[in-house]
């Protein structure tokens, strides 16, 4: 998949010398992703149990019109406000993701469809909060984190990859991940050798959950506003994303240093789309469609291997 | 020999059916004890029974002559009491150490294991050890995932896994039905190996040929009942056969 990216990165650079392969389009593309990331490092755990976590994109959007809502409400500029909106987005976050793993592991509805309604769900409430309106009582503290940080990266960014490098040493190197791998593998095998497989189910989609509302409350940082209407697609990124970096839709393998590789790829495509002036649509075209490639070479792969 | 574990008078119903209908059962240290019947005479029921997997309607289960409740496969395996069922329950995308410590990972000491860190070379080196003392080549695949394996070598990793943790009683569940003659052989060889070193394997087969070779007794189910039992020294399969179906008892009438 490396591969894949380092031929966008060439295509578009030789397309357009000038723009893409600068350094302030490489802050943008880092930018893009960085939320995206977040999200995504929740979807590999998810996924890697054999699970799907839909809402993400929505859950987002919830957390940070809250998390806007309190900010505005506490009305004080300063770091105390921006840290009670990140408790907040990080709360209603986890809300919703405890409330998709109950549904899941007790109610035993389908992932795909729990999500699905909670997809739903998340945005309905949001708008009905805002009256469908985006909230913009962001305060300046948090959109000047947003702006600077070191090595000319936002903290934004460095959140990201802060997230993706505990998530992956976790998934890899803890009981909490091996755990993980063998209920996306056999999770019959994990209850019978004594792992509680609900409860760590329930686990994972609180930490999706999670994940995307600390994505709301960078993208607050990002954007200064709760860009309601602009996360629909968040969710097909993300899924794209984890695919491209090698963990199955069926569960059972998938790493999240594949997963930081993954997400660049839609970010970079759209990115790219822009800049070198097709309509920013194709890249939701495209996305859609290199989804479903990656997904029938997975499945391709999973037959091979048992024929071998 | 000691008895190690004695179920007697184990009633189990699923709705209208009654699966085991005062089943007995024994197994002594250090014998291979096999368990045959007919399709439906109860033995995977009975089994689950005694591996923690359901719970009894009736009936008392001891070990070493305390009468115990196992609640759970975790139950079971409290008591030293391991089970390798049919479909082998391996997790296939991890390799055979991973497998071998699945629900038991070995976390290294200190501020890392606080943080639920594995350590995996210690689970390696075990895992390898185990292995190699059970005579299989599964030591230059512990990088492979269990899916890329052969059926033999997939049950190996099973049965390796069971006998690692297994102290006191081993259940076998047709280990030996998807296998080759080679691989038949060496699973037999372990069985007899592991009954060696003082376990009470209970080994279900079909294969009447299998069990005279390999088991120490033989116990026949049928109906839901323990009808026979048999030293396997001076049985032959007619009269396995006999009591399986149930034409002894018509003989004895």
């Amino acid at each position: 998949m490396s591969a894949v990216l380092l031929f966008l990165v060439i295509v578009f650079s030789a397309i357009r010398p000038d723009a893409f392969p600068s350094l302030a389009n490489a802050q943008n593309v880092v930018m893009d992703a960085a939320a995206l990331l977040v999200m995504a490092v929740g979807m590999t755990y998810v996924m890697i149990a054999a699970g799907i976590d839909l809402s993400v994109g929505s859950v987002l959007v919830f957390a940070g019109v809250c998390s806007a809502k309190v900010m505005g409400a506490m009305g004080a500029d300063n770091w105390g406000t921006v840290l009670a909106g990140l408790v907040v987005a990080l709360a209603a976050g986890l809300a919703w993701g405890l409330f998709n793993g109950l549904c899941i592991t007790k109610l035993r509805v389908p992932a795909l469809i729990t999500t699905l309604g909670t997809l739903g769900a998340a945005l309905g409430a949001a708008n009905l909060v805002t009256h469908g309106n985006d909230v913009r009582t962001v305060p300046l503290t948090l959109i000047e984190f947003g702006v600077g940080g070191p090595l000319g990266l936002s903290w934004i960014v460095w959140v990201a990859i802060a997230v993706a490098i505990v998530g992956g040493l976790v998934l890899a190197r803890t009981r909490f991940g091996r755990h993980t791998y063998i209920i996306g593998s056999n999770a019959e095998a994990g209850r019978r050798a004594g792992i509680n497989v609900d409860n760590h189910l329930l686990k994972l989609y609180g930490l999706s959950g999670l994940l995307a509302g600390l994505a709301g409350w960078l993208s607050l940082a990002r954007f200064a506003t709760t860009t309601i209407a602009g996360h629909s697609t968040d969710v097909l990124a993300v899924i794209t994303g984890v695919v491209l970096g090698g963990t199955s839709l069926f569960g059972g393998f998938g790493t999240v240093g594949g997963t930081v590789i993954g997400i660049l790829i839609p970010t970079a495509l759209s990115n790219g789309f822009i800049i070198v002036n097709v309509e920013p649509f194709w890249q939701e075209v495209a996305t859609g469609f290199i989804l479903i490639a990656a997904v029938y070479v997975d499945q391709i792969k999973r037959r091979a291997r048992e024929r071998a | 020999m000691s008895t190690l574990l004695e179920a007697s008078g184990i009633v189990k119903r699923y709705g209208h059916v009654t699966a085991l209908q005062g089943a007995d059962f024994s197994a002594n240290a250090g014998e291979v004890v096999a368990l045959i019947g007919d399709n439906g005479a109860g033995k995977s029921t009975l089994v689950k029974v005694l591996s923690g997997v359901v719970a009894p309607d009736e009936g008392t289960i001891q070990i070493k002559g305390n009468p115990v409740t196992l609640g759970s496969p975790l139950g079971a395996r409290a008591f030293g009491i391991e089970t390798v069922f049919q479909d082998l329950s391996l997790a296939p995308d991890l390799g055979p150490a991973e497998n071998a410590f699945v629900g038991r990972e070995l976390i290294k000491p200190g501020l890392l294991g606080w943080f639920g860190v594995l350590d995996s070379a210690k689970m390696r080196r075990q895992a390898a050890d185990a292995f190699m003392s059970m005579g299989t080549n599964l030591m230059t695949l512990l990088d492979e995932p269990v899916a890329t394996m052969s059926g033999g070598q997939r049950q190996s990793v099973a049965i390796c896994r069971s006998i690692m943790w297994a102290s006191e009683v081993l259940f076998l569940d047709e280990p030996t039905a998807a296998l080759g003659v080679v691989q038949t052989r060496n699973v037999l060889d372990l069985v007899r190996r592991v009954a060696d070193r003082g376990v009470a394997v209970v080994l279900i087969s079909h294969n009447m040929q299998q069990v005279l070779e390999v088991a120490n007794r033989i116990e026949v189910l049928r109906l839901g009942r323990r009808v026979a039992q048999f030293n396997a020294a001076g049985t032959n399969i007619e009269q396995l056969v006999g009591a399986m179906t149930g034409a002894l008892d018509r003989s004895a009438a």
